[in-house]
């Protein structure tokens, strides 16, 4: 983002922005930018917070009166409510004996998912499927974890990272409708290291890495920050 | 280590091109300013939620009215949900119109942009030379004064 400034500003646009890795904006030297140590994701603050918001984005425009650039100004409050600590979020008990715990563990969380869709009026699934073809994208996963390759089961690289992210949007997105979670990284938390979804996400990965898949194609499945 | 901490020290010295600095400096209030919004998040319309790939420099444009963009950044460490429950955690678009009404800033173009950061190659010079450029002069052609970065 630094380097874009510098374009637009080379351009003749007058820029400024919010960083929330200040290291590189000291390395990158924007004209104008405003580090506020917010979590990663939420670069403005709090979600719904319209007055911590505000005043962040008028903290930043006020940088551009400065003419002594480059100016990297620090926004007075840290806001640290992200945690590794899985979101306590009830899960389904085992429906349905005959499906693998994962897709029963899916099927189960529909209704809070669509819970969540109806209160926030966004979903970020749909990459490579909606929310119907998420028990779907579950038993490829399985497959893989089973020793089949990507090819076998008509996946490219794009298409496992497409249908890690939409199973994980599913989750966290009916994490969002089963409690009322605020705190940054808490549902991937939960996601990645209480769920039977999770284990297999962790385990398919580690399966991909000592068949000697390419290390592009499976270190993306997991925020590097998960137990792998 | 907080996680965003680890993610933090193992991006912050990326390396930087080398770019002459040049800074526009603003000659007009605030409150006469058009003001656009260029994010690095990888946002798309809607519709368009499709991972955005590694490498990719290209831009989207994205209507200032819309709430339904999608958030397609291929990276999965950083917080998700945050945008999920308020778009304006990343996409101040509701806040820069509250400031155009409450005459802060002059207006709000009609249109934003989207790029998206943490790329797998970081020479820089697509964004330096091609889009970034069109980018910019998309916005000027828009007579837009001011951009606000926002990154995710």
């Amino acid at each position: 983002m630094s380097v874009l400034a510098h374009v637009l500003e080379r351009a003749g646009l007058a820029t400024v922005g919010i960083s929330i890795v200040r290291q590189q904006a000291v390395n990158a030297k924007p004209p104008r930018m405003l580090h506020c140590d917010f979590p990663l994701g939420r670069p403005l603050g709090r979600p719904n917070d319209v007055e911590l918001q505000t005043d962040v984005i008028t903290a930043a425009f006020a940088l551009l009166a400065r003419t002594d650039v480059p100016v990297l100004a620090d926004y007075p409050l840290a806001i640290e409510d992200e945690s590794d600590t899985p979101a306590a979020c009830p899960l389904p008990p085992r429906h349905d004996p005959d499906v693998p715990a994962a897709v029963d563990e899916a099927r189960g969380l529909r209704r809070a998912y669509d819970r969540s869709v109806a209160t926030y009026g966004r979903t970020a699934v749909g990459r490579i499927a909606d929310a119907d073809g998420i028990p779907g994208l579950i038993e490829t996963m399985i497959r893989i974890e089973g020793g089949e390759s990507l090819d076998d089961v008509g996946w490219d690289a794009a298409a496992l990272h497409s249908a890690g992210q939409d199973i994980r949007a599913y989750y966290e997105e009916a994490g969002l409708g089963l409690a009322d979670v605020t705190g940054a990284r808490r549902l991937e938390s939960w996601l990645y290291q209480t769920t039977a979804v999770g284990a297999l996400l962790r385990s398919t990965q580690r399966v991909l890495k000592a068949a000697g898949v390419d290390r592009n194609t499976w270190y993306y499945l997991l925020p590097r920050t998960q137990p792998r | 280590m907080s996680a965003d901490d680890v993610i933090r020290s193992s991006v912050g010295d990326i390396p930087v091109p080398a770019i002459w600095p040049v800074a526009k400096i603003l000659r007009m209030p605030l409150g006469e300013c058009r003001v656009a919004i260029v994010t690095t998040a990888g946002l798309k319309p809607s519709g368009g939620v499709e991972l955005w790939q590694p490498t990719d420099a290209s831009f989207t444009v994205l209507p200032a009215s819309a709430r339904d963009v999608q958030l397609s950044h291929f990276s999965p460490n950083f917080d998700r949900t945050g945008i999920i429950q308020d778009l304006n955690v990343v996409y101040p678009a509701d806040r820069l119109n509250e400031l155009a009404a409450a005459g802060v800033i002059g207006s709000v173009n009609e249109r934003h942009v989207s790029f998206m950061g943490a790329q797998f190659d970081a020479t820089f010079s697509t964004i330096i030379h091609d889009t970034g450029p069109e980018a910019a002069q998309l916005l000027l052609d828009d007579g837009v004064d001011v951009v606000l970065l926002t990154p995710i």
